[in-house]
């Protein structure tokens, strides 16, 4: 039973790590908007007219 | 195609099955082009499709589900978007070197408006993101400002259909989203902590019931110092400020308690511990904190959505103004006006500053400050208001007070405040939380005193039975889980609750006092008769498009069907009527005295009721049609009037208006003649409100100034849609949507909350009850203790998360 030691400890590091995930996340802002990321995804990107493809931003939305 | 023609209430109305390719609403008959494969019923919606079908957009059309109206496309430049004190204001750079800024669009409706307007990169180059958040209609543009201006990102939305403000209270937001997210952080890592502590406890207490070895008891208790620790003092830390901010201005706040709770318990355990004996408190310590933590950021949330919608109000006002300059005018942001400049508004433009009108004469629409619908005649010397419009003609204002000193401003400042000060029901239940835990310790003391003598170890086992089986999370998280999630559902149905207090007044049936114009009637001049031959029609429509009054709107909407004539020399007169010559004819409409003075002879001279507005139209000099305008009553408001009184409201009409009109409003919608009080001045609507409220709950519900004072009185105040903002500021409630079905909604979902409310806390109360007293008998152990426990949380937790206190209204 003496594992006990090693593995709480081991078990509350990994917590520890998840912990520091969601705070990190939380921080940068993941959370501040639940409603629109659901229905942004809903979408696919289409491809994209000729009339904009000279644009560097559009280039890199759509994939080649 | 074919044409059909629907009579509504009396009016002729001709609409064709050609739909406009852009909003699908029916395109007008005289619209349609012969020839062409897509018909548009406005150039706004020609200039969106347009748009849209040049940079490849068309799937929008695939995805759009709904859409509410055509396109208002504004031609405005949006020039003031680039200049320096707009910069200053809004425009934020990012890390890699861009420009951002927030906009508030109007017109976003569903998922496809998130489509369409993040691909505004692919039709303007130059803007890196644009990012949208659907439900706040606020959408983030990042772009390099050496490529592209701002003015042309703001047409290209502007043309796509959703017209942008930049929003307001940038710096409140950035503060809030700070709080936001540190409270989210908080809360993870003190729900993390209570998991855990939680675990350790389970092998602790079930250490004490089958025996354990005394190193590994050892072990866990300092397992669950080490996890509690950082949780009380990290996470927990907001609790020991308040209470040191409460005792330093010595007032007493919940705070206080709570952390006194805490400190003696973290205290306490650490103490025991170290020493090896004694219970120790870290997983009620722990929970409690998340918990706690946990409805205060619920309730939170539910505050700000009040505070939002008046943000978003204020964020309408226009942006820029023309200030003269000499001979000429140049864009000026609304935040560079100072006192003393002198503007140019046009007809159809809004104020963007207080002022005093410095020459010309025209109608002003007080509708956003006052909600009264008919247009106030204003000529030099008048004071005008940011925010209001001017409805007749151009006017030169010189500017008194500009941005946060304008009256709109001060009113948005005090809706954000009242929405703070508001004390919710929340606040108890946390008071009763910190106190319970104090309690729960001293009789887990005595407990401990009353057993020691007789049996040492039942002692030990009894405390810690009481300290576990009774739980203040339940209690604590009960009332605002239940709040929160009702204020919550409810703004999701249009509408807005201040504080969970006036959800606790809505529960019971009272008296219901309404206001009538613009509460029960739309607020909005219609044609209710027309007496006259077809052929006159095409002509007041013709004179009637130039203008933007009232009863021009009136006819426009009537006649929305019938194909206008091109008119030349118009002349409008402020307060009398608009004549002009259509097709070679000389054509008046206006009030009866108007046109008399401009006829030789009458023929149709229709009697016209004393409810209504009576406007005669003349041709070539004769009167040859009447038409009798009114303010029509809501299409929901007699069943939901009935449904009121179905559940047990007494419904009444307290109006300002004559009481003779208010009689017949009453009578229409079925109410007795004593209810219904017309005539009734601001000061008389306030003392009738009082004198009622000796007698019980007064709901108010209104909409204009007027109503303010008697709204702010009433145990609980209602401001309808399209209200002013005086009565917003006052309102407990705000409706955001039209018509009186969201007032029934209101009052069912808050009976609905509070019955679960009693329920959560009456079993939370009764749990630990029985729970403290089978402990201190000594009946249970500390590991059923245990199991019974976090179940507790979890019927409360369930129960206010699967009720229905506002159900969501189906999409139609």
């Amino acid at each position: 039973m003496s594992v006990i030691f090693v593995v709480v400890p081991l078990a509350a590091l990994i917590g520890l790590v998840a912990v520091i995930a969601f705070v990190y996340s939380a921080r940068r802002g993941q959370f501040d908007d639940l409603d629109t990321p659901a229905v942004r995804m809903l979408y696919d990107d289409t491809p994209v007219a000729a009339t904009s493809a000279a644009d560097p931003s559009a280039a890199s939305q759509s994939p080649p | 195609m074919t044409a059909v023609i629907t009579g509504v209430a009396g009016v002729v109305r001709v609409e064709t099955d050609t739909s406009c390719a852009h909003c699908m609403l029916p395109v007008p008959s005289g619209l349609i082009e012969a020839g062409e494969e897509r018909q548009f019923c406005c150039t706004g919606c020609r200039t969106a499709f347009a748009m849209i079908a040049e940079h490849g957009l068309g799937a929008y059309y695939d995805i759009v589900e709904r859409r509410d109206g055509p396109v208002a496309t504004s031609d405005r430049s949006f020039e003031e978007f680039d200049h320096a004190a707009f910069r200053d204001l809004y425009v934020r750079a990012t890390p890699d070197g861009l420009s951002q800024v927030d906009l508030y669009l109007e017109g976003v409706h569903c998922g496809a408006c998130v489509w369409l307007v993040e691909r505004v990169p692919l039709v303007v180059p130059g803007v890196a993101r644009a990012e949208l958040n659907i439900r706040r209609s606020l959408a983030r543009v990042a772009w390099h400002d050496a490529t592209v201006p701002l003015s042309r990102v703001a047409r290209a939305l502007d043309s796509l259909g959703y017209h942008p403000h930049p929003f307001r209270g940038l710096e409140v937001e950035a503060m809030r989203r700070h709080e936001d997210r540190a409270m989210l952080a908080r809360i993870g890592v003190a729900g993390a902590v209570a998991a855990n502590v939680m675990l350790a406890s389970f092998a602790l207490y079930s250490g004490q019931f089958g025996g354990m070895e005394g190193p590994y008891e050892r072990f866990f208790r300092w397992v669950c110092l080490l996890l509690t620790t950082p949780a009380l003092f990290g996470p927990g830390r907001v609790f020991f400020s308040g209470a040191w901010a409460s005792l330093r201005t010595r007032t007493l706040n919940m705070d206080l308690p709570i952390a006194i709770a805490l400190a003696i318990g973290w205290a306490r355990g650490t103490a025991n511990t170290i020493t090896g004996v004694g219970p120790i408190y870290f997983d009620g310590l722990a929970t409690l904190t998340f918990a706690l933590l946990a409805g205060r950021f619920l309730q939170q949330r539910g505050q700000r959505a009040a505070a939002d919608s008046a943000e978003l109000l204020y964020s309408l006002s226009p942006s820029s103004a023309r200030v003269v300059d000499g001979d000429a005018t140049r864009d000026v942001p609304a935040q560079a006006l100072l006192p003393g400049m002198v503007l140019d508004v046009r007809a159809g433009e809004s104020f963007a500053a207080d002022g005093t009108v410095a020459s010309g004469h025209s109608a002003v629409d007080l509708a956003l400050l006052t909600g009264e619908s008919r247009p106030v005649s204003v000529s030099v010397g008048d004071p005008v208001y940011a925010g209001t419009t001017n409805v007749a003609s151009a006017l030169r204002v010189t500017v008194d007070a500009a941005g946060e000193e304008s009256r709109l401003a001060r009113i948005v400042q005090q809706v954000e405040e009242s929405a703070r000060r508001r004390a919710p029901v929340v606040q108890l239940a946390n008071r009763l939380a910190g106190w319970f835990v104090g309690v729960v310790l001293a009789l887990a003391a005595a407990t401990a005193v009353f057993w020691y003598p007789r049996d040492p170890t039942a002692a030990l086992e009894n405390a810690i039975a009481l300290l576990i089986v009774t739980c203040p999370c339940a209690l604590a998280l009960a009332t605002p889980l239940a709040v929160s999630m009702a204020i919550g559902r409810a703004a999701r149905n249009g509408i807005l609750i201040k504080g969970g207090d006036a959800i606790e007044r809505l529960a019971e049936p009272g008296v219901l006092l309404l206001d009538k114009t613009g509460t029960i009637t739309e607020a909005r001049v219609a044609l209710e008769a027309w007496v006259g031959p077809e052929w006159v029609k095409p002509l007041v429509l013709a004179l009637e498009q130039e203008s933007s009054h009232p009863i021009a709107d009136g006819f426009r909407r009537a006649f929305a069907g019938v194909d206008a004539m091109p008119t030349s020399l118009t002349t409008h007169v402020v307060g009398g009527g608009i004549e002009g010559v259509v097709d070679g004819r000389h054509v008046v409409v206006g009030s009866p005295a108007f046109v008399e003075a401009r006829t030789t002879r009458t023929i149709a001279a229709a009697p016209c009721a004393p409810t209504l507005t009576p406007v005669l139209v003349a041709v070539d000099g004769i009167i040859v049609a009447s038409a009798s305008f009114g303010d029509p009553i809501r299409s929901d408001a007699r069943a939901s009037i009935e449904a009121l009184v179905a559940r047990g409201w007494r419904v009444g009409i307290l109006s300002g208006d004559h009481p003779q009109v208010v009689a017949t409003v009453g009578s229409a919608l079925g109410l007795p003649p004593a209810s219904c009080v017309g005539g009734a001045a601001p000061e008389e609507k306030l003392r009738v409100v009082e004198e009622m409220r000796r007698q019980g709950t007064v709901v108010m519900v209104g909409d204009g100034v007027n109503d303010a004072a008697a709204i702010a009185a009433a145990s609980v105040g209602v401001g309808v849609h399209g209200g002013a903002e005086a009565c917003l500021a006052t309102a407990d409630v705000y409706l955001a949507r039209p018509g009186l079905t969201p007032l029934v909604r209101l009052t069912e979902g808050a009976a609905r909350t509070i019955a679960i409310i009693r329920r959560n806390i009456a079993f939370s109360i009764g749990y630990n009850i029985i729970g403290a007293t089978l402990a201190v008998t000594g009946t249970i152990t500390p590991l059923v203790a245990a199991v019974l426990m976090p179940l507790s949380s979890l019927t409360v937790v369930l129960a206010s998360w699967s009720s229905t206190s506002f159900t969501r209204e189906r999409e139609s």
